[in-house]
Parts: C-alpha cells; structure tokens; sequence
C-alpha cells in the first residue's frame, strides 16, 4: 500500500550525491577549460565590442541617415522609412540612445551568427536525414528549455559578460533560421529539380543556382524570426551582464519604476516592429517572381 | 546521315518499384504476372522486357494511356531513372556503366529534356533560363545568354528575355523550356509530354514549329504523348506502351492499318483516318493505268475528289522521282477511311496472348 502511495524515488542521500556529482564534475570541467574556451571566445567579444563602439561613437545623424537608407532598401515604403527614423528619434529624445546602440549590436552580432551557422545546419538537414533526425530534437529543446536553465552553465563556464549573453541569444535565436532554411530547401519543386538534374547539374550548381534561390523566401522568413527572438532575449542577456536597453528594464523591476520600464519596453518594440516590417516587406519583395507581377 | 542509324538501344529494361525489385524481375521472367506481383508481393512493375531501337535524327513517339509507363521509359534514357534490369546503349555507349562524372557530361551535351511542366526555373528571367544548360556547362551566364539568345529568338520569344516565368502563358513557357533544351546542341532530345498541358490551338501551333525545327536540325527526338493525333502528326515512327510493356512498334501508317490488338483499334478509332493515311499505303502495287498521277505521300481525303473526277474512278500513283509505281481505285479509298482493319493473323495472336493473361 505504501508503495502505491508513495512514488519509488531515490533516497535523498543518493540524490544529492547524484546532483552533486554533477555539479562537481562541471566545476572541474570548467576549472579545466573554463580558460581555454573563453579565449576561444575572445575574436568574438573584440568583435562586439568593436561593433558597439562603433555605433556608440558615429554621430547620431549619421546613424538616422543609415536607419533610412536600410529601411529603404529593404522595404522600398516610404512609410517604413518615416516610422523608423521617427522611432529613432523619440528614442534618442527620450535619453535612451546609448542603450539602444548597446542592444542593436548584440542584435546584430547575435543575428549574423545565427545566419551563418543556422543556414549551413539549415542545409545539412536537408540534404541528410540522418542530420534532420539529429538537430530536430535538438532545436526542439534549445526552443523550449527555460533560458535560466541553460544560463546556469554558459555562467558558470565563462561567467557573467557580453559572451555569456550573447551565446544566450544565440541559443534562443537559431532554431528558426535551421528550421526555415531546412524547410525551404525540402520545399523547392520537384520539377524544378529535375530539370536541373537532366542538364547535369552538380552538387555546388543544385544548392546554389536553383535550391538556396527558391528557398530564399522561407530562408528569409527565418531571419525575420531570428531577429525577434534575438530582441526578446535582450532583458535576460541583461541579467548577465549585457549592457542595453534591458538593463533599466531590470532595474524598473527591482526598484518599481513604471515609467522608466516602459519606455525601454517600448524602444524594444519599436526596434521589433522596425526589423519585422523591413525584413518582411524584403521577403515579400524577394517573392515577387512567383505570382506574375511585373518586375521593375 | 546515314538512314538506319540508331541513337538509342534499349534491351531487355525492367522497371519494377520496390526494395526487392531484382528479384520481382527473376519472377517476372519466370511468367508471375504483373498482376500477382502487385498482390502477393506487393511490386509495382514500371516497365516490362522494353526492346527498342530508336532511330537517329528522326521523331520517334511513344504512345500509351496514363500509367502506361511512358515517364518512366523517358526517364531512363538519360538516367533519371535507374533500371531494374537491362541495357541502355546511346551512340554504343552504354548508359548504366557511366560514372557520375560522365552521366553529367552525357547529361550536359549530349542529351537534352523538355518536361509536360515545363519544369522552368521560376527566380530565373526567360533568358536565363534559356541560357541555364550552357551555364552548367561551365560557360560564364553572359556569353550563355548571347549564345543561347538565337535559340529563344528561334521559338518567338524575342521581346521577353526578362520576363520571368510566371508572366508568360503556357505556351510562351513550353517555348521556353524548348529553347532551353536546343541551346545546348544536344542530339538527343526527349520531350516527355512537352505539349499536354497546352490548349489545342497552342499545340498545333508548337507541334510546327517542333517540325520546322526538326527539318532544319534533325535531332534524335524521342516524344511521349498520349494524343494519337498528335503522334501522327509529328512521328516518323510509333511505339505503343500499354501496363509497361511494347505492344507494336511501326510507322503512322502501318499503326493505322494494322493494328496489332483491340487496345490499339481502341486508340485509333477516332481518327479521321482520310487525313493520316498515304496513298502509298493502300495501293495497289505495280497496277498502272490511263489517268492522271499523284504522289505517294497524299493523303486520302485529298486524293478522293480527284478519283471521283478522274474517267476510270482511279488514278496512278507515284514516287519521288514521278515514277508510276502503283494506283488506287475509289474502292479502295473508300474502305480504307471506313472502318480499322485488324489483321486477322494478328488478331488471333491478341486473343491468345490476353487469354493466357486473365488466367
Ligand atoms: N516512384 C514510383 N513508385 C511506385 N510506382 C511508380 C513510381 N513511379 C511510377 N510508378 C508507377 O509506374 C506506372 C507508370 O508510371 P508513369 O509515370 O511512367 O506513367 P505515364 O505513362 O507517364 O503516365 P502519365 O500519362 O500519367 O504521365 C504507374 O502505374 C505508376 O503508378
Ligand atoms: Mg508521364
């Protein structure tokens, strides 16, 4: 009867020694290597650091004139460009443009990272299903563990800072640009396959003449993601260290500051909304091929 | 060019599909009907014993129903599809042997595909699509496009070499997969239902430009299609496919006239068979008369008014150097547009055959 009543766990001495076994192979393991692979990150961190730097240091109006011209380019709408440049600066009058240079190079920096390991995964899992039976539980748990959970390791190894965070980011942000990209390629016609085939087209010509080409919409919906995800990291890449417009977000909770709070939340969005509506007006612009329209 | 050369050899193919198809070939060579392999052992047979000698710069047709297996026999002939068992030579070389490598050499200049989807690439601009095969060949897409430019002129796309697919009709894009598969000089051209999904009016129209082509290039041309009509117009010669296997091979005429089985008297009983049917082919040979003369190659339904109007209700008929070699009579004319002829040789082998099949 007490067996049914009560679920056959492992003694509480047993667990402990078991977690605790854990936890002291990890610390020797990162007492081992903690510094080995932390100057493996350190190309990475100059990196950011330099990119940051950068943006702190061009004159605000450069920085306005180079939102509008991207926005342009990728979004050909003159709304877009007016929206952004006006988000940029409320934001700047609002005192929040040092953080918000901070967060828009993590962002980056995370976002080209995820781009350019996500899109070879991406391609890998469609080329093999060994690779696709591989990384599909993989992104599935890197999608829905609890960014704290696996904070607790990336800390514990490199400590609290930019690197830390970022790999945070990263972690959060790459599964939609695999999961597109993978998609896409599995997506592209058949025919289209085979009449590439019949003209002898090899590997190299298949994937970047005719797949990657095709993909490119799904792949470009998987940026857009990225990038989302990337800024919805930002608050909790703050609490290890990352400077940006999560920091007073942090603060605003701990020390109940509304209005402070709101207005970084708000800039967040802003920068949201900004990157969604450009990237998607460039895929939507990307897709225009497909359904007839005149090409300018 | 020599006239009997042959391009394209096939002996002995088998298709079956399924992981245990080698031995489904052994079974079927042991007389297990396709039938029973679909139900005891669960193969599906694609194509069954196909011996064919396809003749070089001619317009070879393959015919069948759906799901006689016409894509798949395409499709071996430049590998798109592996063979179960059997041999493919082209120009004696023989296919299955051939290295990856060599496949997309042979593939890249040798052999060339127009597909019933047109199987266009729709982020590409007309010309480059095009140009596509001449840039796999290896050829930088400017010079490709230059070169290939003659060829999309050629099927009356000039004006659209930047457009992109998706803004052309069905037609337009057929041409473009037309072009795209003449401009890398490939011999062998297979068109697997290259006209089907157009309307009737488009197809003639690209049936003759198909032909006017042809007089000027002579390709090897091996086209699939399931309309007798469109058969009889372009081919030089006909092969039937029904359930994976070749039931008659022959001319336009000799199909017509002698239909080897019920199937076929099938497929041709709607023909206006006036139209197909050359005076040669009903002559009678070496019988001359008072009259005037005709040449070999008219058809029926141009010839009867002149036999209603000639004296003797006949008139001679003649070869390519206005030789008399033969004459027919109104009777005859009349008879052959009436009704399918079935050889009764043949035909008794048909019933034959079939009975040992529903056993
Ligand atoms: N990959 C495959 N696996 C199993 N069966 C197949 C496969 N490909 C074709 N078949 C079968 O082989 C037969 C011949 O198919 P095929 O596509 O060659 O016919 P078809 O004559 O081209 O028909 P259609 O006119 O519809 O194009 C069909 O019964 C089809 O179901
Ligand atoms: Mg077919």
């Amino acid at each position: 009867m007490d067996f049914l009543g009560k679920f056959p766990a492992m003694s509480r001495g047993e667990l402990r020694d078991f977690k605790k076994g854990i936890d002291s192979s990890f610390s020797e393991f990162t007492s081992e290597h903690g510094e080995a692979i932390e100057s493996f990150f350190d190309p990475l961190l100059h990196f950011l650091v330099w990119f940051e730097k950068l943006l702190l240091a061009t004159p605000w109006p450069l920085i306005l004139l180079i939102i509008g011209v991207f926005s342009w380019l990728g979004s050909r709408s003159v709304k877009i460009v007016i929206g952004a440049v006006l988000a940029f600066v409320a934001i700047g009058y609002f005192g929040m443009w040092k953080d918000t240079m901070s967060t828009l190079a993590i962002v980056s920096v995370a976002t080209l990272i995820c781009i350019s390991i996500g899109i070879p995964i991406g391609i890998l899992m469609a080329r093999s299903k060994y690779a696709q039976a591989f990384f599909t539980p993989l992104l599935d748990v890197m999608q829905t563990i609890p960014a704290f959970v696996y904070l607790i390791p990336v800390v514990m190894l490199l400590g609290i800072g930019k690197v830390p965070g970022l790999i945070a980011v990263c972690i959060y942000a790459l599964p939609p640009i695999v999961r597109l990209t993978n998609l896409g390629i599995r997506l592209v016609s058949k025919e289209a396959l085979e009449a590439a085939d019949a003209f002898g087209t090899n590997y190299r010509q298949r994937l970047f003449g005719v797949q990657i080409p095709l993909a490119l919409p799904n792949i470009f919906a998987g940026i857009n993601q990225t990038i989302m995800m990337a800024l919805s990291m930002v608050v909790i890449a703050s609490m290890i260290g990352v400077a940006g417009l999560g920091v007073p977000v942090l603060r605003s909770i701990s020390n109940q500051y509304l209005a402070l709070g709101l207005l970084n939340g708000l800039a967040i969005v802003a920068l949201a909304i900004i990157f969604d509506r450009v990237t998607q007006q460039y895929g939507k612009r990307l897709q225009k091929h497909r359904h007839g329209d005149l090409h300018e | 060019m020599s006239k009997n050369e042959i391009a394209i050899s096939i002996k002995g193919l088998y298709k079956v599909f399924g992981n245990r198809s080698k031995k489904m070939v052994t079974h079927l060579k042991n007389g297990v009907s396709k039938a029973d392999l679909l139900d005891k052992y669960h193969h599906v047979v694609g194509l069954k014993d196909i011996n064919i000698d396809i003749p070089a710069h001619q317009i070879s047709v393959i015919m069948g129903l759906s799901g006689s297996g016409k894509s798949t026999l395409i499709r071996h002939i430049n590998r798109l599809i592996e063979p179960t068992a059997g041999s493919i030579d082209i120009y004696g070389e023989n296919v299955l042997s051939m290295s990856k490598g060599t496949l997309r050499e042979f593939r890249r200049h040798k052999v060339a595909m127009v597909f019933q989807k047109f199987g266009l690439h729709v982020h590409k601009t007309v010309a480059e699509n095009v140009a596509y095969g001449l840039v796999i060949q290896g050829m930088s897409l400017k010079k490709a496009k230059q070169k290939s430019s003659k060829w999309l002129i050629r099927v009356g796309l000039e004006g659209f070499e930047n457009h992109y697919p998706s803004q052309l009709s069905g037609g337009m894009q057929q041409r473009v997969g037309l072009a795209r598969a003449l401009a890398t000089d490939a011999d062998i051209l297979l068109m697997d239902e290259a006209f089907s999904a157009l309307d009737p009016l488009i197809r003639t129209d690209m049936q003759d430009i198909l032909l006017n082509l042809q007089q000027e290039l002579h390709k090897t041309i091996v086209f699939i299609t399931h309309d007798l009509d469109e058969a009889l117009r372009i081919g030089d010669s006909i092969a039937i496919l029904r359930d994976g296997e070749i039931i008659q091979q022959g001319s336009p005429q000799d199909i017509i006239l002698k239909p080897d089985d019920e199937y076929i008297v099938d497929f041709i009983q709607d023909v206006n068979r006036g139209r197909v049917i050359q005076i040669k082919s009903v002559m009678d040979k070496g019988v001359s008369i008072e009259g005037p003369n005709f040449h070999q190659n008219m058809v029926l339904e141009d010839i009867l008014p002149e036999i209603v109007k000639s004296t003797q209700q006949m008139v001679n008929v003649t070869n390519d150097q206005n030789q008399v070699i033969g004459s027919v009579d109104l009777k005859t004319v009349a008879s052959a547009i009436a009704k399918p002829v079935i050889q009764s040789n043949n035909n008794a082998n048909y019933t034959q055959s079939s009975s040992t099949e529903l056993t």
